[in-house]
């Protein structure tokens, strides 16, 4: 399996569950048209659950940035939540703790969109 | 495919399904030269992205080019090598991700991920004139101070 989304709604945040691996090819694709879909609706609190994301490459990474600008483009807010070591680790290593808001629980993340 | 005691190469397709490919093949001859799970797990990450970047821009995704792959064995390290038939480049030219100008680009993090996943990296000419990326990671019983250890 490549990578699954499943969207949500709490309040005005969409919220979308992943699971598999966000790599080069259907993965980032998955994950690009997702996130492009969720705009186009009008969300613009868009939370991303990736605590069933275990593998993500370098395309993976571009995905995450590309949507975090798609998003704020339309003056919306991403966040990342729940992130296992590896992509956790990956999002260290690349400087990306300095673009991404991570949140470690959805009542934080919420709360978070909630504040400002 | 063609091997030896000490020399893995495999023929790859210039498609997506190489990256997993390549990935699989280099874990379990990891696998098998006694690397632990994290360290399989940085090498598959490694070869990955050396894979990607022949896929995408060594080969420009053109079906009619190969990517070599290589797998060999010195005393203490195994060395992977992959090779394209692009036009090769300098590892001097390719920008650093880490960058502030550079951090919301949806690409260029290849290199430095292989940089960091492996002991080291340098970037070569391909018989071809393409690049070939040599990837070094000391094998496992390298570090245990044992005067005897060999490859497999």
């Amino acid at each position: 399996m490549t990578l699954r989304g499943t969207c949500r709604q709490i309040d005005d945040v969409a919220i979308v569950d992943f699971s598999g691996k966000i790599t080069l090819g259907e993965g980032s694709a998955t994950l690009r048209q997702t996130v492009r879909d969720l705009v186009g609706q009008g969300q613009r609190k868009i939370l991303l659950n990736l605590g069933d994301v275990d593998y993500i490459d370098s395309s993976g990474i571009g995905e995450l940035v590309g949507a975090y600008t798609t998003v704020r483009g339309a003056s919306g807010e991403l966040k990342l939540m729940q992130l296992t070591k590896r992509v956790r680790d990956l999002i260290q290593i690349t400087r990306l703790f300095t673009v991404f808001d991570v949140q470690s629980d959805e009542a934080a993340a919420i709360n978070a969109f909630a504040k400002k | 495919m063609a091997a030896s005691n000490q020399r893995l190469e495999v023929t790859l397709d210039t498609q997506l399904e190489s990256v997993d490919l390549a990935e699989n093949i280099v874990t379990r001859v990891a696998q098998e030269a006694g690397f632990g799970e994290d360290e399989l797990h940085r090498l598959g990450m490694a070869v990955r992205e050396g894979v990607i970047n022949a896929y995408n821009y060594g080969n420009c995704q053109d079906k009619r080019k190969k990517i070599h792959l290589a797998v060999e064995f010195e005393p203490e390290t195994m060395v992977v090598h992959i090779v394209d038939e692009g036009c090769g480049f300098e590892l001097s030219d390719v920008e650093d991700p880490l960058a502030e100008e550079n951090l919301l680009r949806t690409s260029g993090r290849g290199i430095f991920l292989m940089r960091a996943f492996m002991d080291d990296l340098a970037v070569r000419k391909g018989p071809t004139g393409g690049a070939d990326l040599v990837m070094f990671k000391k094998l496992p019983h390298a570090d245990s101070g044992n005067g005897n250890s060999q490859a497999r």
